[in-house]
């Protein structure tokens, strides 16, 4: 079916300005950070030989599950075939290409020899799942490519099912396949095969949050109007993921309280005194999970697109955190080289690791996502992905009549 | 009765003349060959498999010969910053949770059959030899470090610093992971033997011994046969080349 939506090139205006002036100090941090890092040596990070992947790696994984995210806004469009979502599909591409380039710049600059890419992109072991990351990535833009232009030609607006179930079941094997980094680790308590469809989950809620956020922007910034309607299925969409998400913690929690052996793992992240217990039921339980399903169920809050920007605003905070848990915690914990004996050693063997990531982890994460909202910026400014008008007369059709009409009787 | 003649035409004489030759020069060649392992541009020889055998009690706490060994033969400096400076070799004091009994152990790469290392590196530049030492190619490590998540020993470091003058047979550089390689290059020499073997023989404790677990001859392979041995985390089933007595 052709897409009838009326789209615009976005001008310049002073949102766009502010926008872009925060988009390029980012890059401006990110760059400096690659550069010192570069030339200095990782020791200037607060990662070390106990805690191999920090901050960066934060950033960059919850850019690339969230690029596979909010394409699920283009899919529930095109593959699910809700009309309401058609006006969002070019966006929902266009932001889940940006989101990826950002996510595995900041994953290259992280790199130990960045100027190998090279070598990373020539030279594969299939065994291991980085390397079939690098094609499901650069496969996963590819395929957005065609997708785009499934949606701009309008001759071609009739394959855009297919293309769209495509990249639906891409989108999900490419989750699955950043998931499973953490699945292979043969000796680590911390993690299991939980780690891919927790993933897909977290990448849903991530999108969705995002989407919305950028939605509230192009209403107040770029005069999107956006429609009741809009907002209260971002609203549903937002409630669904974050159940998705607790269902799936709970039960690797759960699942992994049952096994004796990963108690010891399972205490000290649940209920020590550490940053990731603190973490964990402030960040990741408090702020991400129940304040944002208090705030949707909250009649007033519920209704206003503010307060689901609020929520929005908090479970992305939340995911963040909660990767940062997954990543950082199962790390720190330290290996049990020996069960039945207290370890210790200069390279501190038996001992929980400490990890504070520095000013330069920050800058560069920073970074990542400075490169994902110039691409954004630069691409509504010249090509035509952002609709006119979101409001409920626009999206809604002849259902918004007939509501009008009941609304009278 | 037989009578014994000596029939010494030219034939046989041409015959033994050579034979005896052979004898004599043939076991030098063989032997020297032997002796002086295989040439530097033959690949490693499945046939054998490298490894050590740690006996734990007669290794002491206050000993770290092997790790200043290790140190000094790979060029690994010490930066001051306990974190992030690379250790190939490390001590682990163990103490027994019931009866507190404390025991010191060097643990390194252990060059696992089935190395996870080998599994998760994206470019293969973690590679196992023929002869089952684990290496990283520092031609090919893109520095992501993966191998340390996956390494169940804790044996890989990661260079966090600018390193200068390093020694021509053990390339080490910012950016790249490393872990022991069992002195590969003392192993391609001939040497047949690693520095931390060598220093706590001449320290006089003995507790490390290097050599062949293929060749049933060897000490190790003796020894192996004679006492009871561990691999550290056995249940994951990797096949560890280095192996404990005493823990």
């Amino acid at each position: 079916m052709r897409d009838k939506t009326e789209y615009m090139v976005v001008e310049f205006s002073k949102a766009i300005f502010l926008y872009g002036i925060v988009a390029l100090s980012l890059i401006g941090l990110g760059l400096f950070s690659f550069i010192t890092l570069e030339h200095e040596g990782h020791w200037l990070t607060g990662m070390n030989n106990q805690v191999v992947w920090g901050l960066p790696h934060v950033f960059a994984i919850f850019l690339i599950i969230a690029a596979s995210g909010i394409l699920n806004i283009a899919s529930i469009s095109s593959v699910f075939n809700i009309k309401i979502y058609k006006p969002l599909g070019r966006l929902s591409a266009l932001l889940a290409i940006c989101l990826l380039t950002g996510g595995l710049i900041v994953l290259v600059l992280d790199l130990g020899r960045p100027d190998r890419l090279v070598v990373a992109m020539t030279t594969f072991n299939f065994k291991s799942i980085f390397a079939w990351n690098i094609f499901l990535y650069s496969g996963f833009m590819a395929v957005i490519a065609i997708y785009l232009w499934m949606m701009f030609e309008a001759r071609y607006n009739k394959f855009i099912g297919k293309v769209g179930a495509f990249a639906f079941a891409w989108r999900v094997t490419l989750t699955t396949g950043t998931g499973s980094i953490f699945a292979f680790l043969v000796a680590k308590e911390a993690y299991g095969a939980l780690s891919a469809p927790l993933f897909i989950a977290l990448s849903l809620l991530m999108g969705t949050a995002i989407f919305y956020k950028i939605l509230f922007w192009m209403d107040r910034g770029l005069g999107v109007p956006l429609g009741a309607e809009i907002i209260s299925r971002f609203r549903k969409l937002l409630i669904y993921f974050i159940f998705t998400v607790l269902y799936i913690t709970v039960l690797a929690h759960l699942t992994s309280l049952y096994i004796t052996k990963n108690h010891d793992f399972e205490f000290f992240l649940l209920f020590s005194e550490n940053i990731y217990t603190f973490l964990f039921w402030v960040g990741q339980i408090g702020l991400g999970t129940i304040i944002p399903l208090v705030i949707l169920y909250n009649k007033k809050l519920s209704k206003s697109a503010f307060g689901i920007l609020l929520a929005s605003i908090l479970v992305i905070l939340g995911g963040f955190i909660m990767l940062y848990i997954i990543i950082i915690s199962g790390q720190a914990y330290p290996l049990d080289l020996f069960p039945g004996y207290n370890e210790s050693s200069t390279f501190y063997d038996g001992a929980i690791s400490a990890y504070t990531p520095s000013i330069y982890e920050v800058m560069l994460g920073l970074g990542g996502v400075g490169i994902s909202a110039a691409i954004y910026i630069f691409a509504i400014m010249v090509l035509d992905f952002t609709p006119k008008n979101l409001g409920d007369e626009y999206t809604l059709g002849k259902e918004y009549k007939e509501k009008l009409i009941q609304n009278e009787d | 009765m037989k009578k014994y003649e000596l029939k010494l035409n030219r034939r046989n004489f041409l015959k033994n003349s050579a034979m005896l030759g052979v004898s004599t020069i043939a076991p030098g060649v063989f032997f020297q060959e032997l002796a002086y392992g295989r040439a530097l541009d033959e690949p490693a020889s499945p046939k054998i498999r490298w490894g050590m055998l740690i006996n734990t009690n007669q290794c002491t706490d206050e000993c770290d010969a092997c790790v200043t060994a290790c140190n000094e033969e790979h060029g690994i400096e010490d930066f001051g910053r306990p974190t992030t400076d690379t250790q190939w070799i490390r001590k682990i004091t163990l103490t027994e949770e019931l009866s507190k009994k404390s025991i010191s152990v060097p643990m390194m790469c252990q060059h696992c059959e089935n190395p996870p290392c080998v599994d998760v590196c994206p470019t293969g530049a973690s590679f196992i030899r023929d002869d089952g030492i684990v290496l990283v190619n520092k031609h090919t490590c893109i520095g992501c470090r993966y191998c340390m998540m996956s390494c169940p020993y804790k044996a890989r470091s990661f260079v966090h610093e600018n390193l200068e003058n390093q020694l021509p047979h053990t390339p080490r550089g910012k950016g790249c992971v490393e872990s022991c390689n069992l002195c590969v290059h003392k192993i391609d020499n001939g040497e047949n033997n690693t520095a931390c073997a060598e220093a706590c023989q001449k320290d006089g404790h003995q507790a490390i011994l290097f050599g062949d677990l293929n060749d049933e001859e060897s000490d190790i392979s003796k020894q192996l046969k004679k006492y009871a041995t561990k691999e550290v985390r056995s249940d994951l089933g990797l096949n560890t080349a280095v192996r404990y007595r005493g823990i």
